[in-house]
């Protein structure tokens, strides 16, 4: 049975980019372990022949056709509610270097 | 159940179109309606404004003889989670306060376009996770029947508003319940759609492979009127999929002649003893009418919701991975670099819940737990669609409760994370599958609403709202 301790606490907030304060992390260990220990009544079941289902409309390889279609919007209304704009591009802190 | 405030959806639309009722003044009898029942905070905000706007302009094609629709001057509420143009959407986070949303979902284009009136957004648990509306990151929705009372969630405000007569339809999403239970714990009709029924374009995303929109009403016949508008397939949502080509109102099927299971997993032990009564009652009436109603076991139900606190949480973590502060939502002020922005912007943007969720999905879907968690959940979902499908060999319909309680004390199950999924218990499974199910009312129970759940095979909406209409008059 999994626990998740502080460290994996912290691991995941990391992977999923959250800052968490300390006081979060000792809450979420419990509440977390706690939800994997229910959803880990499953390791018991029997699976024998059966595939995974990923999505249940059974629909594949839907398209449409490669043409730009005016819907009425005004594209640089996109950008109203970025935070840091300039020249119609969206700003965000330096990557690299 | 006659509405007293509204008439039913496809009379007002008759009368507006004939100039016997004004939209305007619909528009204005919602936003009053509004201001009257504040105490029940249903309502994140109005868009009076846009609304009145509409609504002249209906009323001006009116005069010059035009048609407007067959939801003409129909006032509705949308869940803050379906994005209106020009008005603030923010799925009651924190993270989306003061998004303006530029474009629309198309189940708002398409009610529009049959002249229907968006007057307000509806409270709902933030990014809908939570059956309650008690994780909204602004407040709680008091339950129209008992105000100490949750409205259920996470569709709470649409399921009040409705209640509370305030509009003659709301829009709710239901990933794992979101419409059915809060349709149960406030006496309302809740209708989740067969999957890919409803275009979710323009609908802030929570478990996709789950996700579905419909509506709430006080009647089936008006679910039915909205339904007809909004199904149907979207270029602008790859995983809609064709609808009845005979539409879904005047559906009605004669109940004597269909069949009935019921789902014995469902009326076991952690079902509340006064719910059970309620929904043998009904199920009485059912069999008097001279159908045949049968027990039907589904072994692997109890299975159910640990594969969607599984599935949900993962998807839910891809789908959250978007809100980053850099395009739009909430950004850390003063942020050192690109990471300390992403930390700091997630951080005090998302509510509690929002980050357990986040948190078991990483957790189930990173590498070495894989499938042991998410893969093995995938798996015993195909169990549950083929028990489904079994079960929809010897049956027509199926039939139980839609929770196992009625609605509980604000306050009661907030420190308790998993005791608040078990609420969850009787409509995950439905989800899972893609299948269609209906709440309708069904009595009191220490006079709180009962709700009735009936479910149906893939596609078969209109059969089932057929059903419900014959149903809700024996009950």
């Amino acid at each position: 049975m999994a626990t998740i301790t502080r460290e994996d606490v912290l691991k995941l907030a990391q992977l999923s980019r959250l800052g968490l304060n300390d006081e979060e992390v000792e809450e979420f260990s419990k509440e977390l372990t706690e939800i994997l220990k229910y959803v880990e009544q499953l390791g018991s079941v029997d699976i024998e022949g059966l595939e995974p289902t990923s999505q249940v409309t059974g629909l594949t390889n839907v398209t449409r056709k490669d043409e730009v279609k005016n819907y009425g919007y005004e594209p640089l209304d996109l950008l109203k509610n970025v935070p840091a704009v300039e020249n119609n591009q969206i700003k965000v802190k330096r990557m690299i270097g | 159940m006659p509405n007293e405030v509204w008439l039913p959806i496809s009379e007002i639309a008759a009368k507006v179109n004939a100039g016997e009722l004004k939209a305007s003044d619909l528009v204005e009898k919602s936003l009053s309606l509004i201001e009257q029942k504040k105490e029940y905070q249903a309502v994140i905000a109005t868009t009076a404004e846009r609304a009145k706007k509409r609504a002249s302009e209906i009323d001006a094609r009116i005069i010059q003889g035009q048609n407007a629709g067959r939801l003409a001057g129909v006032p509705f509420i949308a869940k803050d989670n379906f994005l209106v143009f020009g008005a603030e959407t923010t799925a009651a986070s924190n993270i989306l306060k003061g998004f303006t949303a530029p474009y629309q979902a198309t189940a708002i284009n398409r009610l529009e376009a049959e002249g229907a009136i968006c007057v307000a957004k509806a409270n709902l648990d933030a990014f809908a996770h939570g059956s309650s509306t008690e994780n909204s990151d602004f407040f709680t929705t008091k339950n129209p029947h008992d105000p100490t009372r949750v409205p259920g969630g996470s569709s709470g405000g649409s399921a009040a508003a409705v209640a509370l007569e305030i509009v003659p339809f709301a829009l709710g999403t239901d990933t794992g319940g979101s419409i059915r239970l809060p349709a149960s714990f406030s006496g309302t009709v809740g209708y989740k759609p067969t999957y890919g029924l409803v275009s979710r374009s323009g609908v802030v995303a929570m478990a996709s492979s789950t996700d579905v929109i419909g509506p709430l009403t006080r009647t089936v016949e008006d679910t039915a009127v909205v339904l007809d508008v909004m199904a149907g397939k979207d270029e602008l949502d790859s995983t809609t999929v064709e609808r009845n080509e005979n539409g879904y109102v005047d559906a009605r099927i004669k109940i004597n002649q269909t069949k009935f299971g019921v789902i014995k997993e469902y009326m076991g032990d952690g079902l509340d003893s006064g719910v059970k009564t309620q929904i043998e009652q009904a199920i009485e009436k059912i069999k008097a009418t001279g159908a045949e109603v049968v027990e039907v076991s589904l072994p692997s139900l109890p299975l159910a919701l640990a594969v969607y606190y599984i599935i949900c949480p993962a998807e839910v973590s891809s789908n959250l991975s978007r809100y980053d502060g850099q395009r739009f939502g909430y950004t850390k002020p003063g942020a050192k670099d690109l990471n300390d922005s992403y930390l700091g912007s997630r951080e005090s943007g998302f509510g509690k819940e929002a980050k357990r969720r986040v948190m078991i999905g990483t957790y189930v879907l990173s590498s070495g737990y894989y499938d042991a968690y998410y893969k093995k959940a995938q798996t015993v979902r195909t169990k549950l669609i083929h028990e489904f499908k079994e079960a929809f060999e010897k049956v027509d319909f199926l039939l139980g409760p839609t929770a196992p309680e009625v609605a509980f004390k604000i306050g009661e199950n907030t420190d308790d994370p998993l005791k608040m999924y078990l609420a969850d218990i009787m409509t995950v499974a439905v989800n899972l599958a893609g299948v269609p199910a209906i709440s309708i009312p069904a009595g009191l129970a220490q006079d709180m609403p009962v709700g009735l759940q009936l479910i149906a095979p893939q596609h078969a909406d209109r059969a089932l709202l057929g059903i419900s209409q014959a149903v809700e008059e024996v009950l």
